[in-house]
């Protein structure tokens, strides 16, 4: 019989990225106005980890997000595909830095633990798909005290262990850590769910509890942010249909990538 | 990849259903040199076309939209690519199950197959839906779906084989050129086309493009959310697209549609959410594309809980997820009909805000259009020239398309009025009909009282002659005052505002034969002449009836109703001949009625001029001096009573309208509403309406409107005319009285326009043109003590004493054939008019 | 002083990225009148190595080694970056932007209360140290304001070239062994599984002289027996859109793009893939793409070098057959 575990994961709300990003006025931000809004890949895989995670042992998965009341889609969201609670951290979200961030989930996650529900295992995405901070989870667990394993793509509860199994640099790697502990996804182990219809009805009904941010965001040095400039099409179309062929051979023997060892004997 | 050409005949603007069919019909009809253009990759450049559920509900109140629905599944079917599923639109309520009857009937009118059936019916056949949930439905066995994207390049392939056409995707167009009143050229990224026409068929961008050319295009994007629900294990057992039939949930405005393991699940419950033209992302903007909006799920809320109340089983079943939800974009209008033909500048055409199921039935009536000047389906309702200059405005649609879009599905009355956006145009007598209690309904955005409150005491003294409707919906948007101001003007006189009246005056030389050309009647007439006359267009088929005076040897003034008004003036500005100028004199002359024996006494009284039926023969018009005003009093009626429209100048008009009422109430005399003017007066006497009897696939034979002669001047339409007089009628226009208004629960029900009429026993009557009778106009005959139904008959039925019955709500009602040409019912010798 | 992190490979070379790091440290150095180089590295320190990190213009090379780094732990190595960095005093932290090199500097910049910019593309002035870097997956692009010290940053793969100094350092290599405190070697990897042979991983995607890339327009999972075949003839690896894997049509590891693999090849030849920026993140680093489209006005043909219009399915099968036509196939 596997202990109930309670999870945090934590989503942020961005544009989606479409070909053709708009910046708001300000440079501040990406305006996704007309892309429309999600979380990032490595957060929906963190929510179906988290999903499961709790799921095994009637646990709970309680989603967080800092934003503004727009981000309470992407907790709905969230609450649709199976978590169990919601926690809002109220503010503009271009004004909180990674440090920022971090140190506003790590009040949260205090906070539970006074209130009698200590998440056991704190998950965010490894990267958010608009600033690419890379950061914010290990800060946390700075901030928390706890260990912390990076980029893992899977996720298990081992008794009073996480073990976490991410990509390194020379294969497959496995993180045996004791909870409580914090871990940052990286998206490709699960498949992220879509909310069925009556997941979506429950997620309307689950209250979302709503937090003041602990401190003033001091923000994460951002000047303004700039898109680059178009490059101008340079492309050589080599012809049209499988007449081409002919040429794209030459190419490839141009190139060399087709070396005069592999030629027939 | 084609290039940008550098010149064509014809330039088709946007690749979706719309702009593939009219490439299709344009090159079937001999066009040659065509070039499509879209900003979008083929086959799915963005559009709307790109992401619409296709599927096919027959049945509209609309002919005209039936028509064009009818005509598109034939061509769908023809293409192979509709498949016939069946639907149902199930009721919740029984407010809605009654319009499901009214439904019904308008299948039956337009010869559609269909049933009202029990909700174990439609379990049968969906056994996933809670039949629980609804008290009934209209099951409507022809419902289809279609691969409209599939469609769309079937026909483009078929013009691109004739070698008529060269399509070149992926191209902007960045400007039209406009010289002389006529588009030249279409300027895009990628080059410049020469043009002689231009067709503006790009959906909801149309108001950007035509913008480009100065023509107002007026439709708007709006959301249209759908979700799409799978793999429901229910739907995946089973093979292909569509298994089940489509179920439109009319109370909650959602429908279900399958579409292999999917439920998808769309909605018109949702708040109107409009989008400007020019904020439509580009294609490299959007995540899907440009008008699949990401999904605002607040909005959907109410029609998630309600589907899935619906089908509980299905929607819920285990791995069944939301795979697909977006806010779809469509184009609406402010009167929910499209936007085709050929718009101020020559040779620039427009096909927009057309549907699915209207697309191919569209494309061939706009290139029919191009190619002879007239379609076989009559679009008149859909003819971009309607659009009064208020109409032009974004906000016009904007207010009216908020308003409209959660009628979707809704219920609606066929008299009922729009909230938003009106009083943009007041007559001068406006501030005192408010003071009489006027009911204001709208019309070409005149405020016109329909009936005034100020006439209730009427209502006592004629009693049950003011035919009281017991019925809330036969008495909605209606009043017995209407009756009661009817019997007044017959006993004394009324004095009716006719501001609305659209005016434009032809002048110098080329003016006699602008409207000799134009008109059927002989307008070369002595000055001072009253000329009542059909316009036909080149098929013989009416595009109006209007009257015209004579005013000078070379200037002739035109009348014609407000509704209708932009397009008369558009036609005979496309008529002028020779140096003849047309100039709109609506908005500086108010038109006042007065009617009913004592509008001699009354007129005579406020003029010395010789008003007596000597002095001012009927059909004369002439300039008296009436109250200190100049005025143009013309001797006419549309309501069978002696007396005059007198035209006067807006500075003037509400000093006379006083003066006609303060004098005319020593004679009896009251302000009468358009409830009189438009209904109850004219169909006790026959007389037709443009858009009601008359329209383009009705002939002056059929309408019974011939005179024993044609004059010897050429007009358009004049040599159908000619061969029509020869043929023997295919249908006849008849005025029917209903003989027993007793439902089955007792209560006296009244007609409203549209039912079918059948035999007694409820049989199907067809005439010679294969179409079904039904009622053109319904309304009060006080005088006569009756209900009288205008209808097409066949021509063995169009005999008077024929009984026939009138289908209301799904009950047969006994009618009787009471004239079977224009002889009035009441005063068949007008000799009330003298 | 300016720390960078060099990686290395199983070989004990060092990774091209991190040869660019240095050489972006390099630039630094230049513009803050001769700041020296410094680099660690974890493990073994090879002549050839050494030499290379020489040619570069490294001063010194800090050789971080013992039981407590065998094993790869964030916070761990992390700790002796940063005893390295308060031993030599450098005023800069840097590494490449590559998963670890995010990593390492993300742990650095919250031991020592820092900020971090990952992705760093170029930097714009010394006092204050402003840098620009790649944010939304490299579609748009971030200054930032990096004052406090130590400067944490990463540097991203290909905003520098990798070349040799004008004058070489001296590249002497100190030696640390050191403590770590037990609670940074909590979360540490307890075993690595190796790529089975014959699998095209991610990591054979990455290092590819050649990647052919499949995307929707392949049509089914069924239907890449073209794709694979002109891979098999170009001996090189099999890389796919999102939409690929998120249908299931092909494993994840094999996905190209912001959130899969980013490939640096000679050639990419992406087939039925329309570019988006998602996939664009990618694949951007390619020397040459040769694109084979539907669509002449998708962005991947636009941008390519060269590319083909047609239907893949038409085009890949002749070029396989031109391929062996001129005694390619083995």
């Amino acid at each position: 019989m596997v202990p109930p575990v309670s999870v945090l994961v934590c989503v942020k709300r961005v544009p989606d990225i479409t070909e053709e990003i708009v910046l708001s006025e300000d440079g501040q931000s990406v305006d996704g106005r007309r892309s429309g809004f999600t979380m990032s890949a490595h957060e929906e895989c963190a929510v179906e980890l988290a999903v499961q995670a709790a799921g095994t042992g009637g646990g709970e998965a309680t989603v967080l997000t800092i934003g503004d009341a727009e981000a309470v889609e992407q907790l709905r969201n969230a609450l649709a595909v199976g978590c169990t609670a919601a926690t809002h951290v109220v503010g503009e979200p271009f004004s909180f830095g990674p440090a920022d961030v971090a140190r506003e989930i790590a009040a949260v996650v205090r906070a539970h633990g006074e209130e009698g529900r200590a998440h056991d295992l704190v998950l965010l995405g490894n990267d958010a798909a608009d600033t690419g901070d890379f950061q914010v989870g290990i800060r946390l667990a700075y901030e928390l005290g706890r260990p912390v394993v990076n980029g893992a793509s899977m996720v298990e509860i081992d008794g009073d262990h996480v073990v976490a199994v991410g990509e390194g640099p020379a294969g497959q790697e496995t993180y045996r850590v004791p909870l409580p502990a914090v871990v940052t996804i990286r998206e490709g182990g699960v498949e992220p769910r879509y909310p069925s219809v009556p997941g979506r009805l429950k997620a309307k009904k689950i209250p979302i509890e709503e937090r003041q941010p602990v401190g003033e965001p001091k923000g994460g040095g951002r000047v303004r942010m700039t898109l680059p400039p178009p490059t101008p099409s340079a492309v050589q179309i080599l012809g049209e249909g499988p007449e081409a062929a002919p040429a794209v051979v030459d190419v490839l023997e141009k190139l060399g990538v087709l070396s005069p060892g592999k030629a027939a004997q | 990849m084609a290039d940008v050409p550098g010149s064509a005949r014809c330039v088709v603007i946007g690749a979706g259903i719309v702009g593939n069919s009219l490439v299709h019909h344009l090159a079937r009809l001999g066009w040659r040199d065509i070039v499509q253009l879209d900003q979008g990759p083929l086959p799915n450049p963005g559009g709307s076309t790109g992401h619409a559920s296709n599927f096919i509900f027959l049945t509209d109140h609309s002919r005209e939209i039936t028509d064009l629905t009818m005509d598109s599944v034939a061509q769908y079917q023809e293409m192979g690519v509709f498949t016939r599923c069946g639907g149902f639109e199930v009721a919740r309520t029984e407010e809605r199950m009654e319009e499901l009857r009214r439904r019904m009937s308008s299948a039956k009118a337009w010869g559609i197959e269909g049933e009202l059936v029990t909700p174990e019916f439609v379990q049968e056949k969906v056994p996933f839906l809670d039949k629980d949930q609804i008290i009934g439905a209209f099951w409507q066995p022809g419902v289809g779906v279609v691969d409209s994207l599939r469609a769309g390049t079937l026909m483009r392939e078929r013009a691109l084989e004739s070698g008529a056409l060269t399509t070149v995707p992926n191209v902007e167009v960045v400007g039209l050129d406009v010289e002389d009143g006529r588009i030249r050229r279409v300027r895009t990224d990628k080059g410049d086309i020469e043009a002689e026409y231009v067709v503006i068929a790009c959906g909801v961008w149309s108001p950007k493009i035509g913008d480009m050319a100065g023509v107002s295009i007026p439709l708007t994007p709006a959301v249209h959310q759908m979700i799409s629900v799978g793999p429901c294990p229910q739907l995946a057992e089973h093979e292909g697209e569509i298994t089940f039939p489509i179920v439109r949930d009319m109370d909650t405005f959602c429908y279900e549609r399958q579409h292999g393991a999917d439920m998808e699940v769309g909605s018109y419950a949702h708040r109107a959410i409009l989008m400007e033209p020019e904020d439509i992302p580009t294609i490299e903007q959007s995540k899907l594309s440009p008008t699949e909006l990401p999904f605002t799920e607040d909005d959907f809320d109410t029609q998630l809980e309600q589907a899935y109340e619906l089908m509980p089983e299905l929607l819920g079943a285990d791995g069944a997820e939301i795979r697909y939800a977006i806010n779809g974009l469509l184009s609406l209008t402010c009167d929910g009909s499209p936007i085709l033909g050929e718009s101020h500048v020559k040779g620039l055409w427009t096909a927009a805000a057309v549907w699915i199921k209207e697309g191919p039935g569209v494309g061939r009536a706009v290139a029919e259009w191009m190619t002879h000047g007239f379609s076989e389906i009559d679009v008149a309702n859909s003819d971009i020239a309607r659009f009064h200059e208020h109409q032009k405005r974004r906000e016009h649609t904007r207010l009216r398309t908020t308003e409209s879009f959660i009628k979707t599905y809704g219920i609606i009355h066929p008299a009922e009025q729009y909230e938003s956006d009106r009083n943009q145009r007041l007559s001068p007598m406006y501030d005192s009909q408010q003071k009489l209690g006027a009911f204001f309904y709208e019309t070409a955005g005149w405020e016109r009282p329909h009936w005034y409150e100020s006439n209730a005491g009427l209502l006592e003294q004629y009693g049950d002659a003011v035919m009281p409707r017991e019925h809330e919906w036969d008495s909605r948007w209606w009043s017995p005052i209407i009756n009661a101001e009817h019997l007044r003007m017959r006993e004394a006189a009324g004095v009716i505002d006719l501001t609305a009246f659209q005016l434009f005056d032809i002048e110098g030389a080329g003016a006699l034969d602008s409207v000799q050309r134009t008109c059927v009647a002989q307008c070369d007439v002595a000055v001072g002449k009253v000329i009542y006359t059909p316009v036909l267009d080149a098929n013989g088929g009416f595009r109006s009836d209007l009257t015209v005076m004579r005013l000078g040897d070379d200037h002739f003034r035109v009348v014609t109703g407000g509704a209708h008004g932009p397009a008369d003036r558009q036609w005979f500005a496309d008529h002028l001949v020779g140096d003849a100028v047309l100039t709109d004199r609506t908005d500086e002359i108010s038109t006042i009625g007065l009617w009913g024996p004592r509008a001699r006494d009354i007129l005579a009284s406020l003029t010395d001029a010789d008003v007596s039926h000597e002095g001012f023969p009927m059909l004369s018009c002439r300039e008296i001096t009436v109250n200190d005003a100049t005025v143009l009093a013309s001797r006419i009626s549309y309501v069978g009573e002696l007396g005059w429209e007198l035209y006067v100048s807006f500075d003037d008009a509400a000093a006379l309208w006083e003066a006609l009422l303060e004098t005319g109430d020593r004679y009896g005399t009251v302000p009468v509403g358009i409830g009189v003017y438009g209904t109850t007066g004219r169909i006790e006497k026959g007389y037709r309406a443009y858009g009601y009897e008359l329209d383009a696939e009705r002939t002056i034979i059929e309408a019974g409107m011939q005179r024993p002669k044609v004059k010897a001047a050429d007009f358009v339409g004049r040599e159908r005319y000619l061969a029509q007089r020869e043929e023997a009628p295919k249908t006849v226009l008849c005025t029917l009285t209903v003989d027993d208004h007793t439902s089955s629960s007792g209560q006296k029900r009244y007609m409203l326009g549209g039912e079918p009429i059948l035999t007694r026993d409820g049989g199907t009557l067809t005439d010679g043109h294969g179409h079904h009778p039904y009622v053109t106009t319904a309304g009060s005959a006080p005088s006569l003590g009756k209900h009288v139904l205008l209808a097409y008959l066949p021509p063995e039925q169009a005999v008077i004493g024929t009984e026939l019955a009138v289908s209301y709500m799904e009950e047969l009602y006994p009618v009787t054939v009471g004239s079977v040409d224009a002889t009035p019912l009441f005063d068949p010798n007008n000799e009330r008019m003298r | 002083m300016i720390l960078t992190l060099v990686e290395t490979d199983p070989e004990g070379a060092a990774i091209e990225v991190s040869l660019e790091a240095v050489s972006f440290a390099r630039d630094i150095s230049a513009a803050g009148n001769g700041v020296p180089v410094d680099v660690v590295v974890f493990g073994d320190v090879s002549g050839d190595l050494r030499g290379e990190l020489a040619a570069y213009g490294v001063r010194k090379v800090h050789r971080v080694t013992g039981d407590d780094v065998a094993a790869y732990s964030g916070a761990g190595w992390a700790s002796s970056i940063q005893q390295v960095r308060d031993a030599a005093g450098s005023v800069v932290v840097m590494a490449a932007g590559t998963d670890r090199g995010n990593e390492l500097m993300a742990h650095v910049a919250a031991r020592s209360g820092a900020s971090m910019a990952a992705n760093v593309l170029s930097f714009s002035g010394i006092a204050p140290f402003v840098v620009t870097r790649q944010v939304v997956g490299g579609a748009a692009m971030e200054e930032m304001n990096l004052h406090q010290r130590p400067a944490v940053f990463t540097v991203a793969g290909h905003a520098v070239e990798a070349k040799p100094a004008d004058v070489a350092g001296d590249a002497e290599v100190v030696d640390h062994a050191p403590s770590i405190a037990p609670e940074d070697l909590v979360a540490r990897v307890v075993s690595i599984a190796e790529p089975a042979s014959g699998d095209d991983e991610s990591g054979a995607l990455t290092s590819a002289r050649v990647v052919v890339g499949a995307g929707r327009g392949v049509g089914g999972p069924d239907k890449f027996g073209d794709v694979l075949e002109l891979t098999e003839l170009l001996g090189g690896a099999l890389g796919v859109s999102r939409v690929v894997t998120s249908a299931g049509w092909r494993p994840h590891h094999e996905q190209v793009g912001q959130t899969g693999s980013r490939i640096s090849p000679d050639l990419y030849v992406p087939c039925g893939i329309s570019g988006a920026i998602q996939h664009w993140a990618g694949c951007s680093s390619a020397k040459t793409i040769l694109a084979i489209n539907s669509d002449a006005e998708a962005p991947m043909v636009t941008r390519a070098t060269y590319a083909v219009i047609g239907d893949l399915h038409e085009i890949v099968p002749a070029i396989n057959e031109e391929i062996r036509r001129r005694g390619y196939a083995g």
